[in-house]
């Protein structure tokens, strides 16, 4: 009974958008659906990100902007990830973002992107489909 | 496993980090690595600290990592938050406080949450001090909040610990009198630049001083230090402390040793052995199916929990193996 794995995700804001208040609502959100949330903070580097995201092994990095930086940041961390053979855990992202990057964005790794008008039970339902503990 | 423990006691954190969640989520091939890295450990010197939620411990921990980077140590940061009881979800926030660190190669931080443990909260804990330590830090900082027999128990096992407190809060002060005071070897009191300091001050070098005797013999007495952690102030003077609570401990506990004195190895395997009988006999029970046979008994009313309880532990205690 104890044997079981625990989802963890991490939250994180990258870049110098300094707005966490959905980024706070969805770490809220994951907790209430039973993940564990490592919170990083505000203006963080993709760097920090990944390694933050190494030393705490989580399952997920969640990302959030909402200043337009996102085409660079999501990418970066995604390929971070990959260098350093961590590209197990799932990215996904937040924000205002326009619909022609999203396609970029799933091109180059992030798994989802959820946009002004994704409600709570939508994102914790693609997490739980898509994010296992690995 | 030679290859994990060679990539353990080389630092790689992947493998550190890997290890530390097999732990928390109680996988029993844990149990092998942590027999191979046990000689790797005792090097390390292990410091808790506890508090109320919001007197300032991650920032503390934070300028604590800082100092002791200056002076070129390596340091691990075990920062525990709790599970949310209803949804076993966990928000865990500390890193906020530390991720300036989070570049430096010889600063390793894991949050953990409490999870339901069962009272092994201290044993997940000590377990992922043993794999920092097998890892090479000089030093591992342990945060806790200070509620709960476990929080406080994980923040005992530590070579100093640290009880934080804040000015104004003097309720505060007296749920500490209960359980806590006992176990401080140091004092802080931060945001000290806030009305009240010297009152919060004077009680606890009152309730210290009620003590004076064991003192006249020798023994610790701890100190009481004013820090502003924000602003780094008084850090300086914490961690001279904490350096004279080590040479205390170097000349009559043995030092690093002191972790394992025959007392606190003795409540050690107590607890260890206790979280491993629950674990095993409820394992049984569960995959059996007795157990909910049992609970569905009682609420039907025609069992009392004391004969299940009896029905059930005895046979399972019988039946464990011996070894898997």
């Amino acid at each position: 009974m104890k044997h079981e794995r625990r989802v963890r995700v991490m939250v994180a804001k990258p870049g110098l958008d300094g707005h966490d208040r959905g980024a706070r609502i969805i770490a809220r959100a994951y907790r209430d659906a039973g993940f564990e949330v490592v919170y990083t903070g505000l203006h963080q580097t993709p760097e920090e990100i990944v390694e933050a995201a190494i030393q705490e092994d989580v399952d997920m990095v969640g990302l959030s902007s909402l200043a337009g930086a996102h085409k660079y940041l999501f990418q970066t961390v995604v390929e971070l990830l990959r260098e350093r053979g961590a590209e197990d855990i799932v990215v996904c992202g937040g924000g205002i973002i326009p619909d022609e990057d999203i396609k970029k964005l799933k091109s180059a790794g992030v798994r989802e992107i959820f946009t002004p008008g994704a409600t709570l039970d939508e994102i914790v339902k693609w997490v739980k489909e898509n994010v296992k503990p690995r | 496993m030679k290859d994990l423990v060679e990539k353990v006691t080389s630092g790689d954190v992947r493998t550190v980090a890997r290890l530390i969640r097999d732990v928390d989520d109680g996988m029993p091939e844990v149990r092998e690595a942590l027999k191979e890295l046990y000689p790797y450990t005792g090097n390390a010197y292990v410091i808790g600290i506890t508090g109320a939620p919001g007197v300032g411990k991650s920032t503390l921990v934070d300028q604590m990592v800082a100092h002791l980077r200056k002076r070129g140590k390596t340091v691990g940061v075990l920062a525990v938050d709790p599970t949310s009881p209803f949804s076993g979800g966990a928000i865990l926030g500390d890193r906020v406080r530390m991720q300036r660190h989070s570049m430096d190669s010889g600063v390793f931080i894991r949050s953990l949450a409490t999870r339901g443990h069962f009272g092994g909260l201290t044993q997940s804990t000590r377990s992922a001090i043993d794999i920092l330590d097998a890892m090479g830090k000089d030093v591992i900082l342990v945060e806790t909040v200070g509620v709960g027999q476990d929080e406080v128990d994980v923040v005992r096992s530590a070579h100093t610990t640290v009880i934080v407190v804040v000015p104004g809060m003097g309720d505060d002060i007296q749920a500490i009198k209960a359980g806590i005071l006992e176990v401080g070897d140091i004092f802080l009191i931060n945001k000290s630049d806030r009305e009240g300091t010297d009152k919060t001050l004077n009680e606890l070098r009152l309730m210290i001083e009620m003590d004076q005797k064991k003192f006249d013999k020798g023994l610790w007495k701890p100190p009481i230090i004013k820090v502003e952690a924000v602003f780094d102030k008084g850090v300086d003077d914490f961690l001279a402390a904490v350096d004279e609570h080590a040479r205390y401990l170097e000349q009559t506990a043995g030092g690093l040793k002191s972790r394992r004195s025959p007392e606190r190895v003795r409540q050690e395997m107590v607890e260890m052995i206790k979280a491993r009988l629950f674990e095993e006999v409820l394992d049984k029970l569960t995959e059996t199916g007795e157990f909910d046979r049992a609970v569905d008994a009682i609420v039907k009313g025609s069992l009392d929990p004391y004969s299940a309880c009896e029905g059930l532990v005895f046979p399972a205690l019988a039946g464990l193996p011996d070894e898997e």
